[in-house]
This record gives C-alpha cells, sequence and structure tokens, in this order.
C-alpha cells in the first residue's frame, strides 16, 4: 500500500479463533 | 471503533477491535477521521470535502486501500467477543498462580506502602514452611488441567525469611514431577539482605526477580529508607548491578522496578538513570494513594507526566537505534504474538486464578487486598469459602467496567486494577481515572515507538 503501513500481524479476531487456553502468565500489571 | 492521533511526527490509526496498528500519510489520516462517525459517505462526498487539499485521484487512491482493509477486517471493525468472552468466564474456575506472602514484615519503611511496611495493617510474621507446603499443595490441586503455575515469593521483604522461600522451591519442583507441572517462580525484593549465596540460588531457580528501586539516589532514599531513616540507595545498587548482569549473561529475567510520585514528575531522569546504570528491564510506575497524601498524583500533574512518557519514548527509539536500547514495562505492546482475547478482556484473574496467601495461610483476591478482612476469601486447607466474593471478581471484566467501554485502550490494560477501584470507589468494576488517563497515553506511546522502530 501507498499511503497506509500496517505493524501488526495477528488480529484479536484470529486469537478468538485459536485463544483461550489459559497457559500464560498472569500480570497485574 | 477506531482511535487516530499524532505523535512524535507520525499519524497513528488504531483498529481497536481488530488490534490492527496502522501507520498512515496526512490523506489517509484526514480521510478516515472524515468517514469514521458515518462509514456510508459516498466516495464524491468524500472527494468534494476535501477538493482544494487532496486531488480526487489522490482521495480515490487513499479509498481504495481504505476499503481494502475494512473488507480484510483490519479497519471499522466491530466488537465481537462480547458472548464468546462471557462464556468463556463461566467456564469452571482454575486457580493458576499463588502470591505468597512469606514475611509479614520489612526491613524498610517506604513512605508510600500499601502494606504498611510489610504488616498490611496486622502485625509482624513469617509464613511457616508447612503453611507454604500446603499453598503449593492448594495450588497444585485447584489447577485443572493447566500445566504453567505461577507463585510470587511476596512481601514485606521475602529474604527476611529465605530459608522457606529455598525449601518451598524445592517442594515445588517435586510436586512438578509428581503432578506434570512447570512452576514458575519469581521474586520481589528491596536488596537489603541480598547475597552471593542469594543471587546462586535465585539464578538457578528464579524466572524472574523484582529488584525495587525508584531511580535517582535522593529521589530513591527520600521514599525508601530504613526503619532508622537512613536511605539504602548505596547498600542495594552495587548489588543489583551485579545480580542483573549475571541474569542478562544467564539468558534470565529480572526488572529494576521503581515507584514514581508527586515528589519525582520528571520521572523519566529515573528510568534513564537507571539505564546509565546498566539495567536493561525496567518499570517505573506512578503511585497509587489516597488523594490526600503529599506525594499522591493529582489531575494537575497529567500534563507534566505526559510530557515525560513523550521525552522517555523519544530517547528510547534513539538509544535503540544506536544499539543500547533497553525495555521499559510500561511501553511493551507485542503487535505480532500478543495475548488472546480472551486473557485481554478478562483481566489479571485476581479473585479468581490469582490468590494471595497471607502468612498464615489466609486466602485474599490479591496481594492489593490483603488485610482487607471484607475480602477474607478462605484459607490454604480449607479452601475457598466466599464462593459469593469469587463470582464478583469473575464477572470483573471490561464488559462489566461502563468506563470501558469507549476506552481505545481497553484490549492493552484490561479493565485495570480491581483493588484502586475498590480504593476510590468502594466497588471493584470501577476504574481509577488517573490510571486510566496515564495507561491511554502509555499505549499511545508504545504504538508510536513500533511505529518509529518499523521505519
Amino acid at each position: 500500500m501507498k499511503h497506509i503501513k500496517t505493524l501488526n500481524t495477528r488480529s484479536l479476531q484470529e486469537s478468538m479463533k485459536k485463544g483461550g487456553c489459559g497457559e500464560c502468565q498472569t500480570s497485574c500489571q | 471503533m477506531v482511535h487516530q492521533y499524532r505523535n512524535n511526527g507520525y499519524n497513528i490509526v488504531l483498529d481497536v477491535d481488530s488490534g490492527s496498528v496502522h501507520v498512515v500519510d496526512d490523506l489517509v489520516y484526514d480521510v478516515i477521521a472524515f468517514l469514521k462517525d458515518d462509514l456510508s459517505k459516498a466516495d464524491d462526498a468524500v472527494t468534494a470535502r476535501f477538493a482544494g487539499r487532496y486531488s480526487p485521484e489522490e482521495v480515490s487512491e487513499a479509498l481504495e486501500e481504505i476499503r481494502a482493509l475494512e473488507k480484510n477486517h483490519q479497519l471499522f471493525s466491530r466488537d465481537i467477543y462480547r458472548d464468546a468472552v462471557l462464556d468463556f468466564r463461566n467456564h469452571p474456575t482454575v486457580v493458576k498462580a499463588l502470591c505468597l506472602h512469606v514475611a509479614h514484615d520489612c526491613n524498610l519503611a517506604c513512605r508510600y506502602c500499601f502494606a504498611q511496611e510489610g504488616e498490611y495493617h496486622g502485625v509482624r510474621a513469617l509464613m511457616s514452611y508447612e503453611t507454604g507446603k500446603a499453598a503449593l499443595d492448594y495450588l497444585v490441586s485447584h489447577s485443572g488441567n493447566r500445566r504453567n503455575l505461577e507463585v510470587d515469593f511476596f512481601g514485606g521483604e521475602p529474604l527476611m525469611n529465605f530459608e522457606v522461600v529455598r525449601k518451598l522451591t524445592a517442594y515445588g519442583r517435586e510436586l512438578e514431577k509428581m503432578h506434570d507441572k512447570h512452576f514458575r517462580f519469581t521474586l520481589t525484593t528491596n536488596g537489603v539482605l541480598l547475597d552471593e549465596n542469594i543471587m546462586d540460588f535465585c539464578n538457578r531457580e528464579m524466572d524472574n526477580v523484582v529488584l525495587s528501586l525508584d531511580g535517582r539516589k535522593e529521589i530513591h532514599d527520600k521514599m525508601r529508607p530504613s526503619r532508622n531513616g537512613k536511605g539504602s540507595y548505596d547498600l542495594i545498587v552495587p548489588k543489583f548491578q551485579k545480580f542483573a548482569k549475571q541474569r542478562k549473561e544467564l539468558g534470565k529475567q529480572y526488572y529494576v522496578r521503581g515507584t514514581f510520585t508527586h515528589y519525582n514528575l520528571d520521572f523519566a531522569r529515573d528510568v534513564l538513570h537507571f539505564a546509565d546504570l546498566g539495567f536493561d528491564q525496567i518499570s517505573i510506575e506512578p503511585v497509587v494513594a489516597p488523594a490526600d497524601a503529599p506525594y499522591a498524583i493529582r489531575p494537575e500533574d497529567l500534563g507534566t507526566i505526559k510530557e515525560q512518557y513523550d521525552l522517555l519514548a523519544q530517547e528510547m527509539i534513539r538509544r535503540e537505534k544506536e544499539g543500547r536500547g533497553f525495555t521499559f514495562f510500561h511501553f511493551m505492546i507485542d503487535l505480532t504474538g500478543g495475548p488472546c482475547v480472551y486473557k485481554r478482556l478478562s483481566g489479571c484473574g485476581s479473585g479468581t486464578e490469582y490468590l494471595a496467601v497471607t502468612p498464615w495461610g489466609d486466602l485474599y483476591p490479591c496481594h492489593q487486598f490483603v488485610g482487607n478482612e471484607e475480602f477474607l476469601l478462605g484459607n490454604v486447607t480449607e479452601g475457598v469459602k466466599r464462593s459469593d466474593l469469587v463470582s464478583i471478581f469473575k464477572s470483573c471484566n471490561v464488559y462489566a467496567r461502563k468506563e470501558c467501554r469507549d476506552c481505545f485502550a481497553r484490549y492493552y490494560c484490561s479493565g485495570g486494577c480491581a483493588a484502586n477501584s475498590w480504593n476510590f470507589h468502594q466497588r471493584i468494576d470501577s476504574v481509577y481515572e488517573i490510571g486510566c488517563e496515564l495507561e491511554r497515553k502509555r499505549v499511545e506511546s508504545a504504538l508510536m515507538i513500533k511505529a518509529a522502530l518499523a521505519d
């Protein structure tokens, strides 16, 4: 694209399909 | 929902509900601003709106790119997660992290300490090995099929009870083999009792160590004196430098973590002081204190603090490009492997997945609630007795807070801190407004850094 640069590759929509295993770290921040 | 802002020469468009971050030119920035309140505007109307500023060909080109992103659900996307997240929160709760208060005692007398010199409004006490064992047993038996478990040795000052820390870590390693679990041990210390023996132990066993230091010597010593009033900077900094160097060489995590207050609103200088001391994993955050505390952050301080975040971000970019960058915890955003939407919208897990354990085995929703009897959940031998409280914490997510509904940062802050909400509003599902304002600024700064480093 000439006018737009997109920085990220993983969308939240995608993570809704694959996420939720609960194995990640907790973080109170 | 779209949030767009300009910072440090970058035009940034955050598509909130997809998490997409776009760096755009002035043309696209202006067109998106015109479109975002009414997506049904015809292309002709857009062209007419910008006649004289941009040519019809330019506007047409911009619209083509904007529509392509929209079609790909990367712009003007909608929140489609609510039902899934609420359903997810209705699943049976497992416990996966404990904050073990191995010492309700401290050898410092920090002026802003929420734990009141480590005693949490109670008496001085050290956790026994037996109580700690019962806590680890409780964690394993309530962790369901979660394999990765976390235990943070906390206080007060946990090194005042180091022998119990050492023995509990060994017990945890036994439990790992018996139950096919993995413990991630962490420890937070003020450094006063840190020595070679403890460093060696931590380098073997602790996945992360949090080293409490507030910044420049005069700042640190003002807020973190010992009980006899003397400063602690000169005693702990050489030890922290040595410890951090060892952990860096071993590829182990550490954080030098400080608190800034109304007394050092120029806190960017403290962050850079840490970097100049050789630390490369740094965290400094604003104090949360009663509004009438002399060191509390006040609404009129916010402008100065935001300027400091801008200065810090610009200096971090400069140092990164010179090959001497450092990590600032509050600017950390992972745009490629960040957490899933369930994690983001569910929050920190306090009162459900994460519990704090007092020296005598009582369970609280998190370390910030310890000592407040209203939030006593149960104990490690008899388990949670206040399932009503657990239910309240379980429903305490982004969707429970009306203040979060129109906030662009909600997928990054996860709704904020329940304890802060309680302390300011006597309810856990509200927000701490000063904290929100600064979180939004930090998200903007963090995304700008990503844009600058992608150049």
